[in-house]
């Protein structure tokens, strides 16, 4: 035989592996060259800390003084972009937020990724950005994380849940259980923006509408706020149920009542008219980027200019008192002046038939 | 839309109890008001008007609550057409939590059929059009205000030459449900407040022979808190001068004949029929389903769902709440077991349900009247 009959193994004999830069394969999440590498070149450009560079399966943080504060929050919002952030900012947001409402400082967060078949790279790769962008706003370090793959079908676009860890002064004790008689109720500015923003992008509400989601990180806010207002007794973000179910839940915990007043409460025009039209209730719809502050009546008015001189709180406001009376009831009193109960969600927002 | 100013003239506090003081000058005595629709009820609890009126002046909610009022027996047949699994099941969000016999479509749609939620008939249309392989049914429930449109799907999907679109019907009338709570030997009402979206549609003059025939005088009314006094005021005013008239409180809105373009579609799509109302009982022609030329739309003669057993609570007393005959805090129910999301009957369920606004709105003892 000649030499010639041999084929030739100079270059490749098999067919080359088809390159996936593009989209999501199962493959990703094998653990082999192609996770190490989507997390390498698509990952960690964007959500770098000392502890991902390393390469090391764990983080080994320094802690400062104080109690831990952890919290976690898994984000599965559809579609994943939406007017003002998309599912990355939220997923950072979300955690940062939860963790600040306790007083502490945020400083680390874990993020999990469950990543569907066929997702572009691109779109990844935005999330990735946005989720950058936050967590330098928000001064707070990624320090670790995982990545899963499932079949195309069995998640939608992507799931991202993220832990985060903060860090409580001494002798700070804000939570849902401090609210007391005499109590002034604020909040950062307007109700319903993300939920609406939401609706609006999923094209449910068969009508587009100029909303904003206000998802953003509060920390910055909060201390703020909590150096014109040391003695805050409660501090929550008003997420799924909205201002009602949120304020439901103080009341319950600290057993107090509450008196809200309708026409202080501040409400976008847009949102107003997207909940009227739909037959919602703006205060049963999602905020991301919004607290609700309960502090003692002499320190009120220090805190609300406090919020008023911050970006995020520029039209924060004063909505309503905590009584001593109808203990666990939230009670509103209306545009016309009368007074009714301001309930809990009950079970999914339905739009009314006419 | 500048809502500002809702808030500053329809909203607003002084002008509202302005109109209340007019309505207080008038009183000699006390009547009962009952106000029709269901949107109506829920407008008055949001705004604790009720709580401002008069004492004088009690007003009885009616069964103008369209998942109240959709008889059992056709929520049933809804959940048996919804399991299929070829089927799109297509309703509005209220309707999915009201109980049938043994269940609701929730339940339904969380253990695998495919039940949506549409703002609008003719995204069901859409949606056919979209599944040709699947077949797509509508529940095409309620008043006189959702005729126009639950008709108009019909019709574009008999222009589309769609095969797979159907709806199942259940319209019902405004008119034939004032004559059977009028007639009834426990009636207590003495003026209407007319529903404002219904007379939108079909105009105000049908009421005239029932104003005259059971001597009550009636007033259209809109569902802002300054609409919704004035239009007590029109009746109170009527009631105490002893004159029986259908006055238009809610012109700027309704005009006399309604909505021409509007009736003609649901004349072209519906005729009147004998209908069930759920814990009131048969109405003759209280109500609308197709004619016989559009019966290939109609989702009972495509599905065999004839037989179907039907078994209330017998706890709820959702009939006699309907026919304003009690309120929802005389039901032994009410709030245990009963609540919004354990509904044990249909007006626990809607917004424009009587008990759920109630629960909703008025549970507290502070805020109670009565």
């Amino acid at each position: 035989m000649s030499e010639a009959s041999f084929p030739s193994m100079e270059g490749p004999v098999c067919p080359l592996p088809l390159k996936h830069d593009d989209q999501i394969i199962l493959g990703h999440g094998s653990g082999g060259r192609l996770t190490h590498d989507l997390i390498k070149n698509i990952f960690l450009p964007y959500l770098s800390s000392p502890p991902l560079l390393s390469g090391d399966d764990f983080a080994r943080l320094t802690r400062p003084n104080g109690e831990v504060v952890v919290s976690t929050d898994c984000h599965i919002v559809s579609p994943l972009f939406f007017p003002g952030g998309d599912i990355g900012r939220l997923a950072v947001c979300g955690t940062v937020n939860d963790i600040a409402v306790s007083g502490a400082q945020p400083l680390y967060l874990t993020a999990g990724f469950i990543l569907e078949e066929g997702l572009p790279v691109q779109t990844l790769v935005r999330i990735l950005e946005s989720m950058r962008i936050a967590a330098q706003e928000a001064s707070i370090q990624i320090v670790a994380g995982d990545t899963k793959v499932v079949e195309k079908g069995k998640a939608d676009g992507l799931f991202i849940t993220t832990t985060g860890f903060g860090f409580l002064p001494e002798g700070r004790t804000i939570n849902g259980s401090q609210a007391q008689p005499g109590d002034v109720i604020l909040v950062s500015g307007s109700m319903g923006d993300h939920g609406i923003a939401v609706l609006a992008e999923r094209g449910e509400l068969g009508f587009s509408a100029e909303i904003q989601s206000d998802v953003a990180p509060l920390n910055g806010l909060i201390q703020d706020l909590l150096a014109a207002a040391p003695h805050t007794h409660v501090l929550r973000d008003p997420t799924r149920g909205g201002l009602a179910t949120t304020l439901n839940e103080i009341a319950a915990q600290s057993q107090v009542g509450m008196l809200l007043y309708e026409n202080t409460i501040p409400i976008n025009p847009a949102v107003q008219a997207a909940c009227e039209m739909l037959g919602f209730d703006p205060l049963y719809i999602a905020n991301e980027g919004k607290i609700i502050a309960i502090v003692p009546p002499d320190e009120a008015e220090a805190a609300l200019e406090a919020m008023h001189r911050h970006p995020y709180g520029k039209s924060a406001a004063r909505i309503g008192e905590v009584t001593r009376n109808d203990a666990g009831r939230v009670l509103l009193k209306t545009r016309i002046g009368a007074t009714r109960i301001l309930d809990m969600l009950a079970g999914e927002i339905l739009p009314r038939i006419c | 839309m500048d809502l500002s100013l809702l808030n500053q003239t329809l909203r607003d506090e002084r002008q509202v109890k302005a109109e209340i003081e007019k309505i207080r000058r008038r009183l000699t005595r006390s009547w009962v008001l009952m106000e029709i629709c269901g949107g109506q009820t829920h407008a008055i609890m949001q705004s604790g008007l009720d709580q401002l009126l008069p004492p004088e002046i009690e007003l009885v909610h009616g069964p103008g609550c369209p998942v109240c009022v959709t008889p059992l027996e056709l929520i049933d047949k809804a959940l048996a057409i919804a399991a299929r699994p070829a089927v799109i099941f297509c309703s509005f969000g209220d309707m999915l939590r009201v109980p049938g016999s043994n269940q609701d479509l929730f339940s339904l749609r969380a253990g695998g059929a495919d039940v949506r939620v549409v703002y609008s008939p003719l995204d069901a249309v859409k949606i056919a059009q979209q599944n040709p392989e699947r077949q797509v049914v509508f529940f095409a429930i309620g008043f006189e205000t959702t005729a126009p449109p639950n008709a108009m799907s019909v019709l574009q999907a008999k222009a589309l030459g769609l095969k797979n679109y159907s709806v199942l019907v259940s319209q019902v009338l405004v008119p034939p449900a004032m004559h059977a709570i009028l007639s009834s030997p426990h009636n207590r009402v003495q003026g209407f407040l007319l529903a404002g979206h219904v007379c939108t549609v079909m105009g105000y003059q049908d009421y005239l022979p029932i104003a005259d025939q059971y001597r009550v005088p009636m007033a259209v009314t809109g569902f802002e808190p300054l609409d919704l006094v004035r239009g007590i005021y029109s009746v109170v005013k009527m009631l105490e001068q002893n004159e029986v008239r259908v006055e238009n409180a809610y012109a700027r809105v309704v005009k006399p004949e309604g909505n021409l373009a509007a009736q003609a579609i649901i004349q072209k799509v519906f005729q009147p029929v004998d209908r069930n109302w759920r814990g009131i009982g048969r109405i003759p022609l209280s109500g609308w389903g197709l004619r016989p030329e559009f019966s290939e739309f109609d989702a009972e003669l495509r599905f065999d769902v004839g037989n179907i057993q039907t078994s209330e609570s017998p706890l709820c007393i959702a009939g006699q709440i309907l026919q304003g005959l009690k309120k929802p805090f005389d039901c032994p129910a009410f709030a245990d077991p009963c609540t919004p999301q354990n509904p044990l009957g249909a007006p626990m369920v809607s917004a424009e349900g009587a008990c759920s606004a109630y629960y909703r709105f008025a549970r507290s003892s502070a805020s109670m009247k009565g």
